[in-house]
């Protein structure tokens, strides 16, 4: 059967994407202005060029420098720590025969579906408890392992990694750990590095819970762009500056990555 | 990921010396040594392949009871006693936390703007969603590139979406009422009235999650066999009615599959309403205040944890209900599809 798409199916899709494209451009085209381009009748359609004075009073404005630190270093390591645990529980899952796997297996997937993050309020009390309100510890430890990881990472073993190569290493004299490390790991890899974008990409965009434990001084991209926009005026030219210049990291990450996302999401990874 | 990746090599090969000692079996005659070291090694590797599946599936049990499960069942027990930010732990109150909520007029009105909010974000989004899928669902050319641009809105953090689309929503010079007035339209206003911030704060969700879904929905349309069109077409059904008659009915278990994850998201939305003004309490007279910004305000305005926490518990079970509710209606759409 001839499926082959016409015209119309090629115009739809661009405008979807011009669509798609379209705020981000947007927020650029505003931030590339001076202030006053709001109050004109007519937008312009081409960047000014004021983006890095712009971009530069909103480094000024709020600590945008520690900001990008902060994420990045809480978004690296909550993807890798997921990453990890997930690998390890899922191989067991997918491939280790022990007493009760059915039930803890069926307890993970239950859980996929609890909202965790109406646990805030014991989570911030425990923080507190810590002393870990104001520190990235509060955006790290909870976010280390995840129901979904697990099952994301046991969904993809169980058919990328044969029985009988681990049986093969096992009348070898591997240990167990030997074998996860030597058959496992190596073809967990692609599900691993997908796992690990999507994590990275739930932390950096968090906004709740680093609202509530993180204080001003001390914030993520995410809380600094909040602080961006409070008082009464707003300068757009400014705010929205910081938001082009915060989506820059992400962005980068999805040129070089995006073939795995779109992979990622089509084999079944869900709002992480 | 190099730091825990070496650590685990050194655990590995510190299990090597004992693996490597295992010489195959069958390859030397038995001598003096053997007999004395195989029990000992034979109950070492009998441990090993009881004990690892536990050791590996425990680390994720306990971090998950202690970060996920743990706080959302103490949220019952903070919720049942008076409980300050600052004072901590008091009285227990039974019930009377709840009962405070429910009698609260602000939450009735959060979870009017939730429930608002949330039908005006799915239903368009699916709809979309599956329509976009249709069309990717075709041999177009450079289909990974077009793929990949409906999935640009997804690295646009929600906080970023909310103050682009705070702006391009403006009440004045905003872009849409610039636009309304170009064609002589009245201008609307959109962090005033109700029903107009909450399409606002709706399109936000729409922009953000219906590429994503799209390619969710691709996925499993590219899973239907291409013979089910073929007989369809010689039955003489056109691209519209193959589209219902067929891809809808066999994509059904990933229909319901996207509806449930929106519901549990979307019942949670906190970033866009939160971050579409200023003053960030949903609008002057919380027009857009959503559940989730008054469990906020509750929790670390009032500072009240207690009655915060009791919010927790109620949206838990607005958001089981609603999951249980979309679920039998998207079956029901589902098999509708597939009636002839």
């Amino acid at each position: 059967m001839n499926r082959r798409p016409g015209f119309l199916v090629y115009g739809l899709l661009l405008a979807f994407v011009l669509g798609s494209c379209a705020p981000l451009y947007w927020s650029f085209l505003v931030g590339s202005h001076s202030r006053d381009v709001l109050t004109k009748r007519v937008p312009p359609l081409l960047p000014g060029g004021h983006f890095f004075e712009n971009a530069q009073r909103a480094f000024d404005a709020v600590p945008f420098w520690k900001a990008l630190g902060n994420s990045l270093l809480v978004s690296t390591t909550v993807a890798t720590s997921v990453v990890f645990f997930s690998t390890l529980a899922g191989y067991a899952f997918a491939k280790l025969a022990f007493r009760g796997r059915t039930p803890l297996l069926v307890f993970v997937v239950a859980t996929l579906a609890v909202p965790t993050q109406l646990g805030v309020i014991p989570l911030f009390i425990v923080m507190a408890k810590l002393g870990w309100v104001g520190s990235m510890w509060a955006l790290i430890v909870p976010g280390m392992v995840t129901a979904f990881g697990v099952f994301f990472m046991r969904q993809y073993l169980v058919d990328a990694v044969p029985d009988e190569l681990i049986e093969a290493a096992r009348v070898d004299g591997c240990s167990m750990l030997r074998t996860f490390w030597t058959v496992a790991v190596p073809a967990a890899r692609p599900a691993a590095a997908i796992l690990w974008l999507f994590t990275f990409m739930a932390t950096w965009t968090d906004f709740f819970w680093p609202l509530i434990v993180l204080p001003a001084s001390n914030p993520t991209v995410q809380i600094a762009l909040q602080q961006l926009q409070s008082g009464y005026y707003v300068d757009y030219s400014l705010v929205l500056a910081g938001a082009a210049v915060s989506t820059v990291p992400l962005l980068l990450l999805f040129v070089l990555t995006g073939r795995q996302l779109v992979a990622g999401i089509m084999q079944g990874a869900v709002k992480g | 990921m190099t730091l825990e990746s070496s650590a685990v090599k050194l655990v590995g090969d510190g299990g090597d010396p004992s693996g490597a000692t295992a010489s195959p079996p069958g390859a030397r005659p038995p001598d003096e040594t053997r007999p004395r070291s195989s029990p000992w090694r034979l109950r070492l590797s009998l441990w090993d392949t009881k004990l690892s599946p536990y050791l590996y599936v425990s680390p994720f049990f306990l971090l998950f009871a202690l970060v996920g499960m743990f706080p959302l069942l103490y949220t019952a027990y903070v919720s049942v006693h008076e409980w300050g930010l600052l004072g901590g732990q008091g009285d227990f109150i039974g019930l009377e936390n709840y009962a405070r909520v429910v009698e609260d007029r602000y939450f009735w009105n959060a979870l009017r703007n939730t429930v608002s909010i949330f039908v005006l974000s799915s239903i368009p989004q699916v709809v979309i969603a599956l329509v976009l899928a249709g069309l990717l669902d075709t041999q177009l050319r450079a289909s990974t590139l077009w793929r990949m641009s409906v999935l640009i809105p997804f690295v646009v953090a929600p906080a970023a979406v909310a103050l682009i689309f705070g702006n391009v929503f403006g009440d004045r010079y905003g872009l849409v009422n610039e636009a309304l007035q170009g064609i002589g339209l009245e201008p609307i206003r959109w962090h005033v009235d109700t029903l107009a911030s909450h399409l606002a704060i709706a399109s936000m969700v729409n922009w953000r999650w219906t590429g994503y879904n799209a390619l969710i929905f691709l996925a499993a349309m590219q899973a239907v066999p291409r013979e089910l069109y073929e007989s369809a077409a010689i039955d003489g059904a056109g691209r519209v009615r193959q589209f219902l008659s067929v891809t809808l009915p066999m994509i059904r278990p990933t229909l319901l599959f996207v509806v449930i994850m929106s519901t549990i998201g979307g019942l949670q939305i906190f970033a866009e309403p939160r971050l579409f003004d200023t003053q960030g309490l949903g609008g002057s007279d919380r027009q857009y205040q959503t559940l989730t910004m008054y469990l906020w305000e509750l929790g670390w305005r009032v500072r009240d944890l207690g009655m915060a926490s009791a919010v927790a518990w109620l949206l838990f079970l607005i958001i089981i209900v609603f999951a249980l509710v979309n679920l039998a209606v998207s079956r029901r759409v589902g098999s509708l599809g597939g009636r002839r």
